[in-house]
């Protein structure tokens, strides 16, 4: 077996991802609309910003990957592309983590490269910039773990995205919380080790773990 | 001669009740078989077994050589264009075959490489996903109604495609259910009944 297919899985995704420009514009949109929108609420005060930053960026980071969550299987299961996957020579749970891997570089890796902007914009102490970029960058690929598996779940539901969101609310708490709580001690001159090395822990654990439940959820799914 | 695809008494259950009765299948080199019924008894689910999309309830599946699925959903991204289809097919799928513009050729679409798959008719689509058996090579072919939505150019072209892979050493099971395949060797048939409904 060469990488081959899984090569041209994730060119395909990207291109698809392309293809719909507007679509994959959206975790930018919707990042920046939080960052504007929510000063305008909460008054611009920049004590009362730089306290509420770290979890306005996870809080944005959150929902913008769980807006694309609807369409990471869902258009493969109806248009047949999805039962392909297991004819060929190719493990299914590495197509699974090609395909969560691209739906991180079109969801996360944007909010991850415009997190100093954002950071500028509430605030945020200097300092705490390096944390935030790397709670995010181990926290975002955990987001797009978790939503995979929910979103394979719910597949064989008609339009389950409330059922989607509901099964994914509790299970991204923990990274929420360790995230920020990350950045807040940052910000604060505290080490932000213990709630790193947190979230460093969930990723190891969801990385092998969650492409093997992916691939069953898909397969009850496909039947 | 090793079989290329063998099933031992193979049968599938959903929720707890087999779809079929269980069925052998043993297909080697150059053999075809016709699976037929009426609808609803179990070709598609027999035809995704036998590709390993579903998990046999009963029995074992034996699979000796790379295999292509063509089901009834055509496996086709619409807002890629019939070219790029192709290339993915063919990338995905191990060996490459054909070149992209010699399958497109060969099933009577050239010219529309750069159209998006979206914009074709039912029976295009089809074809399509007949140039992607050509793109990259796999001796076992599992065609789910290869003839629906095709007009009688279109029939022939598959019979002759069959016959051109059977020659070349492949193997195919299809299921149809109005026009029969025109085979150069006289291919195998295979009737399954439902499961639970004796006939009379």
């Amino acid at each position: 077996m060469n990488g081959r297919p899984l090569l041209a899985l994730l060119r395909r995704d990207l291109r698809l991802a392309v293809r719909h420009g507007g679509e994959s514009l959206m975790p930018l949109v919707f990042l920046f609309a939080v960052l504007i929108l929510v000063p305008l609420g909460v008054g611009p005060g920049p004590n009362l910003l730089a306290a509420i930053a770290p979890g306005m960026v996870w809080v944005a980071a959150l929902l913008a990957s769980l807006l694309a969550l609807e369409h990471l299987f869902r258009p493969d299961l109806e248009d047949g592309t999805l039962e392909q996957w297991w004819t060929g020579e190719v493990p299914v749970g590495l197509l699974v983590a090609v395909r969560l891997f691209s739906h991180w570089l079109i969801t996360g890796l944007p909010v991850i490269l415009f997190a100093p902007v954002a950071a500028q914009m509430l605030y945020l102490p200097d300092r705490a910039l390096g944390v935030l970029m790397l709670s995010l960058l181990i926290g975002t690929p955990l987001l797009s773990l978790i939503g995979g598996l929910a979103s394979a779940l719910t597949l064989g539901t008609n339009r389950g995205s409330v059922l989607l969101s509901i099964l994914i609310f509790p299970l991204v708490v923990p990274v929420l919380i360790f995230a920020t709580g990350a950045v807040s001690a940052a910000a604060d001159g505290l080490s932000p080790q213990a709630h790193l090395g947190l979230l460093a822990a969930l990723l190891i654990l969801a990385l092998p773990l969650v492409p093997l439940a992916t691939t069953a959820a898909l397969k009850l799914n496909i039947e | 001669m090793s079989a290329l695809l063998s099933a031992e008494q193979v049968g599938f259950t959903r929720s707890g009740e087999l779809v079929f009765e269980p069925v052998d299948v043993n297909l080697g080199a150059g053999q075809a078989l016709v699976v037929s019924g009426p609808n609803g008894s179990g070709k598609t689910t027999l035809l995704r077994v036998l590709a390993g999309i579903l998990a046999p309830a009963c029995g074992r599946v034996d699979r000796n050589a790379l295999l292509a699925f063509l089901g009834h959903l055509g496996a086709v991204k619409g807002d890629l264009s019939v070219r790029e289809n192709l290339q993915f097919a063919s990338r995905f799928c191990g060996r490459p075959g054909l070149a992209v513009n010699q399958a497109l050729a060969r099933v009577g679409l050239a010219g529309l490489g750069l159209r998006p798959a979206r914009a074709l008719s039912a029976g295009q689509k089809r074809r399509v996903g007949l140039a992607g058996l050509l793109v990259a090579r796999r001796e076992i072919w599992l065609l789910d109604e290869p003839y629906a939505s095709l007009d009688d150019a279109g029939g022939e072209l598959v019979d002759r495609l069959l016959n051109e892979h059977l020659a070349d050493g492949g193997t195919v099971a299809l299921s149809t259910h109005q026009r029969q395949p025109r085979l150069e060797q006289e291919p195998g048939r295979l009737l399954i009944s439902p499961a639970g409904r004796p006939d009379e």
